[in-house]
């Protein structure tokens, strides 16, 4: 138990080390996001073979990913401002950005969990992790010129 | 004081030619029996691609419904306009709340003239004025394919506009100025079957230009940036840039629009947003065909620098 204790505040002091910027650690994030999930696309699509332990690894890159998005560090109240395309829906409904974030999580993990096969199966857990995206981006993000 | 006289005469005469005219200018014009005869018998099966590359369900669909839910055209969303909120209405098959009772005569009338069964003028944020390039024949098919939705009861609210954006008869003017079936973007003989094919999806069902055009004051289309993308009309921020100026999508291929319009992720693996969410779905079920017709088409676009301002970069 103290040990959870203790790791999980190192943790802690890790993150508001690492997040002195929440808009640029958020973009970063969702740029490093993009890659992984990318990667992933290319071998769906048969630009790159099927590899089951580096299709593994990429999923477990997500799930890590997926983690470091802590909603409450790189969503500050006042972070609605500056150079961003969050969109101010996000502070008017934290409740429903959350949930949003911890149903893909819990997408990543099963994915993890039930490591695909062959491409038919890795296929369609990118179907259902990629659904997050669109679904998020519809309410939570605005676009901007 | 005889010129006052013939002056106020003059004026009045003006005045009551000019409200005539003005009245006769603004009379709801239904289609003529020859483009009514082009209606056929419709298809079902060939009007399910047409209610999809129309995007019905993106605006009379309940709001935030999914799956099949999707397919129940209840109505309700609300568009927040400057002129004003338009709530797209209930066109399930219920005869009552929806358009169950109409003919596809009717809803040719709708979609291709803006003018309702009763005689009126719709409003154009049922994007008609695109529609309007659409074949009668495929109008048929999606009657067709409507009538095996389900009747869903419940009336919406109204639209809440400004004057004088709520007098209906003026868009009756509007007509005049905007609708057209004639195509946006000439295209010379000899050019490519898949780019025609792809300017009548996106000039026609498919209603890009509503969105990705930046618009006049009097709301039409400025054809001269057709697609170059806009300030967002209802809702916040901008709709980018699809020509292959400015910001758009010069360094997309073919195959990446396609790719985006099936799964919605950029070639640089950002996703869809926005209103755009639901577009890409409705885009996702129709044929690879369609897709890559879209994308020679687009790529087929002249290019435009973006109908929007820049980016603000300020960090506070």
């Amino acid at each position: 138990m103290r040990k959870l204790v203790i790791a999980i505040s190192m943790l802690a002091l890790a993150a508001s080390a690492a997040f002195a910027d929440p808009i640029l650690d958020r973009q970063a994030l969702m740029k490093e996001r993009g890659k992984i999930v990318g990667g992933l696309a290319k071998v769906v699509k048969g630009e790159e073979p099927f590899d089951a332990a580096a299709v593994l690894t990429q999923l477990q890159a997500v799930q890590e990913n997926a983690e470091k998005f802590d909603v409450e560090a790189l969503f500050p109240k006042g972070s609605d401002a500056g150079d961003t395309t969050a969109a101010p829906k996000i502070w008017e409904d934290m409740a429903g950005f959350k949930a949003a974030e911890d149903k893909y999580l819990s997408d990543v993990k099963a994915a993890v969990a039930a490591a695909p096969g062959d491409v038919d199966a890795l296929k369609a857990q990118v179907g259902v992790l990629g659904s997050n995206c669109g679904a998020c981006h519809q309410s939570y993000r605005v676009k901007k010129g | 004081m005889a010129w006052l006289k013939k002056l106020v005469g003059a004026a009045l005469v003006l005045g009551v030619v000019g409200a005539a005219a003005g009245w006769l200018l603004s009379a709801p014009v239904k289609l003529d029996a020859a483009a009514l005869a082009q209606l056929g018998p419709g298809d079902a099966v060939r009007g399910k691609r047409i209610f999809y590359a129309g995007g019905c369900t993106s605006c009379h669909a309940k709001p935030g419904s999914q799956g099949d839910a999707r397919l129940q055209l209840v109505g309700g969303l609300e568009l927040k306009t400057p002129f004003g909120t338009f709530v797209p209405p209930n066109i399930s098959q219920d005869p009552k709340d929806g358009i169950g009772a109409w003919s596809a005569e009717d809803l040719a009338n709708a979609m291709l003239k803006g003018v309702s069964p009763s005689g009126h003028h719709l409003y154009p944020a049922f994007p008609y004025a695109s529609y309007a390039r659409m074949k009668p024949s495929d109008i048929a098919d999606l009657y067709a394919f409507l009538k095996t939705l389900p009747a869903v009861a419940g009336k919406t609210p109204g639209n809440s506009l400004a004057f004088p954006f709520n007098i209906r008869r003026g868009i009756g003017l509007w007509k005049r100025l905007y609708l057209s079936d004639q195509p946006v973007i000439p295209l010379p003989g000899g050019t490519p079957e898949p780019v025609m094919a792809g300017r009548y999806l996106v000039e026609g069902p498919g209603h890009c230009g509503e969105c990705h055009t930046p618009r006049d004051l009097a709301g039409g289309i400025r054809k001269s940036e057709w697609l170059a993308g806009a300030v967002a009309a209802e809702g916040s921020g901008v709709v980018p840039n699809i020509t292959s100026g400015g910001s758009g999508i010069t360094n997309w291929s073919e195959a990446d629009i396609a790719n985006y319009l099936e799964t919605g992720f950029t070639p640089d693996f950002d996703s869809a947003g926005g209103a755009m969410v639901d577009v890409q779905r409705n885009m996702a079920e129709l044929t690879a065909d369609d897709r890559a017709a879209i994308a020679a088409y687009l790529k087929a676009v002249p290019p435009h620098p973006n109908g929007y301002p820049p980016r603000k970069k300020s960090t506070n």
